[in-house]
């Protein structure tokens, strides 16, 4: 009886590892594909069945690719955009959850419900009048159409508003007491406190800045004020069949953010938790 | 306590002037816009008022394609992606040593572009030199035109949908799986319970409110699906555009035909749609609140 159940047990624990080491060859393939894929020679690519490895990594399909766009031009407007939208959503973030969580003032809760009932307008129909907007404010083709309508976010808000409210209240009556103003209590005390919560918020929303695709495509015409995604789309028509340069231009893009990720996932994957556990 | 003044919209003031000028505006803005006929956005003008833009919509084909596949889309990709994340979370939950490991590989899409990967999928579905016919022909299945036929273009979409969407799943099934009381799982061996029983007994209804929630989540965002489409066909809705989604459809009449109007109406059809979903998932999340 105990033999047999140990039996089962090997067997059961070998079938867990075995889908376990299935799903996760599925999920990484796209990215050790794309990656094999950039040091190819366009004969190992073109060929059935495929070459696994290259046999000598093309290293020069980087330089190459580098070359045949202004990648350094895309990748500085991606990092000015992806910069300036985190520092304007943590500014704007961290202000609006302190009046929130601390400040006392008149329709206090209709202001609230009435950021929180924005998270149900799905984005995708705001864009095209937000277009108009740009249009008419002539803002196309500038950094300040691509940062300045992402630089407040409800969801955000409504997350680090419920960290500061667990903050105890004691402590913010007794800054009163000692006249500290409104403003320093928030940096001195509020901001340390929830450091890692600020911290988590921003490395979301760099990840989804430096992925963002549509607004950025829409907005900008010129070749000088494109970002990498858009770029990167450009360029894989303009290449046509030249696939491993868009595979090492894929990587490119890809690259930075899965490093953040490998050496701050704790902060990631904690707030990815956090926000979508936020019933 | 002290008194009440306006000093905290001064605080708020930031937030509110965007989301006045790049939420609120925009929203009722396209509400409007929605029922004015032949409406241009560069010289503001328009030929009528009324349902015009919305009976063009009903009869459009495309756009009843776009609906179609849409639906298509959502019920296939949401369920199998909750139930493949359920499995692997379960799985993961149950090892010791790998478990950062398998978290950490199994979350990678979601921090990655789509645009980027989506690319890559292309590449791997290519029927000449793709990966997955090549995978496939190895269980002697023919090579399959997955991105130049329409009748394989919504199954390609679905497949790299699926594996993007289980990441997010598999993350808020693992932290709702560390919230079931252990002594559930002691009572059950005690009883010597197999693993099967387990899982449908006790694992999948105390993580009930999880499944839902995840599910009116993953609802929501494939009901919204574009950047997949864009990137598997180049930019396309798939081959003679028999992978059009909603919100193709919206930036298709938008961006490339001028049809301001409808593209609004489509956007407050695709806003009705995405209101009902909400509505359920409060309602779910407040029952949840209540136990």
């Amino acid at each position: 009886m105990t033999q047999k159940r140990k039996i089962g047990n090997v067997i059961a624990s070998i079938l867990k590892y075995a889908v376990l080491i299935f799903g996760a060859i599925f999920t990484i393939l796209p990215f050790v594909w794309m990656i094999l894929s950039s040091l190819k020679t366009p004969s190992e690519l073109n060929q059935m069945p495929p070459v696994f490895f290259p046999a000598e990594p093309q290293w020069v399909n980087y330089q190459e690719a580098w070359k045949a766009a202004p990648f350094a031009r895309y990748f500085v407007n991606t990092l000015i955009v992806t910069a300036c939208t985190t520092c304007g959503v943590l500014v704007t973030t961290v202000l609006s959850a302190f009046a929130f969580s601390r400040l006392n003032f008149p329709g206090k809760k209709t202001v609230f419900s009435l950021f929180l009932a924005t998270l149900m307008i799905p984005g995708e129909m705001l864009i095209i009048t937000n277009y108009e907007t740009i249009i008419n404010l002539k803002w196309i083709d500038s950094y300040k159409a691509m940062i300045i309508p992402w630089i407040s976010s409800a969801f955000y808000i409504y997350l680090l508003t419920r960290f500061f409210m667990q903050v105890p209240e004691s402590l913010y009556l007794a800054a009163k007491v000692d006249k500290c103003s409104d403003f320093k209590y928030m940096m001195k005390i509020m901001v340390p406190m929830n450091k890692q919560a600020i911290f988590s918020i921003a490395i979301l929303n760099i990840i989804s800045s430096w992925n963002a695709f549509l607004w950025p495509l829409l907005v900008t015409n010129s070749q000088e004020m494109r970002v990498l995604s858009n770029g990167l789309v450009r360029f894989q028509t303009e290449a046509g069949s030249s696939t491993e340069l868009i595979m090492a231009a894929s990587c490119m893009l890809v690259m930075p953010i899965i490093i953040i990720y490998l050496f701050l996932r704790k902060y990631i994957i904690e707030g990815v938790t956090r926000s979508g556990l936020k019933g | 306590m002290d008194k009440k003044s306006f000093k905290g919209y001064l605080y708020l003031l930031p937030s509110i002037i965007i989301m006045a000028a790049f939420t609120i505006y925009p929203l009722i803005r396209a509400i409007i816009m929605s029922f004015l006929g032949n409406y241009s956005i560069i010289n503001h003008s328009y030929s009528s008022i009324g349902f015009e833009n919305y009976k063009a919509l009903f009869a459009d084909p495309d756009f009843a394609l776009s609906l179609r596949n849409t639906s298509i889309y959502v019920i296939c990709v949401v369920p199998a992606s909750i139930f493949l994340s359920l499995v692997i979370a379960v799985l993961i939950n149950n090892t010791t040593k790998t478990k950062a490991f398998f978290q950490t590989v199994y979350f990678l899409p979601y921090v990655t572009s789509v645009i980027a990967i989506g690319i890559v999928w292309r590449w791997m579905f290519n029927s000449n030199y793709g990966l997955i016919n090549y995978f496939l022909g190895i269980f002697g299945i023919d090579p399959i035109p997955w991105l130049n036929r329409p009748e394989y273009a919504m199954p390609a979409l679905i497949i790299f949908a699926i594996w993007k969407s289980m990441a997010f799943n598999i993350l808020i099934f693992l932290a709702g799986l560390q919230t079931i009381p252990e002594d559930l799982y002691r009572a059950a061996r005690i009883d010597s319970t197999p693993k099967i029983r387990v899982f449908t007994k006790i694992t999948v209804p105390q993580l009930a409110p999880m499944i839902v929630y995840s599910s009116v989540i993953g609802m929501i965002g494939a009901f919204k699906v574009y950047n997949e489409v864009f990137s598997l066909f180049q930019g396309k809705a798939g081959p003679a555009n028999k992978a059009m989604t909603i919100v193709y459809f919206i930036y298709d009449k938008f961006y490339n035909s001028y049809k301001y109007g409808i593209a609004a109406a489509g956007s407050v059809v695709l806003f009705l749609i995405i209101l009902v979903m909400t509505q359920i998932q409060l309602r779910v999340t407040g029952e949840k609140k209540k136990k």
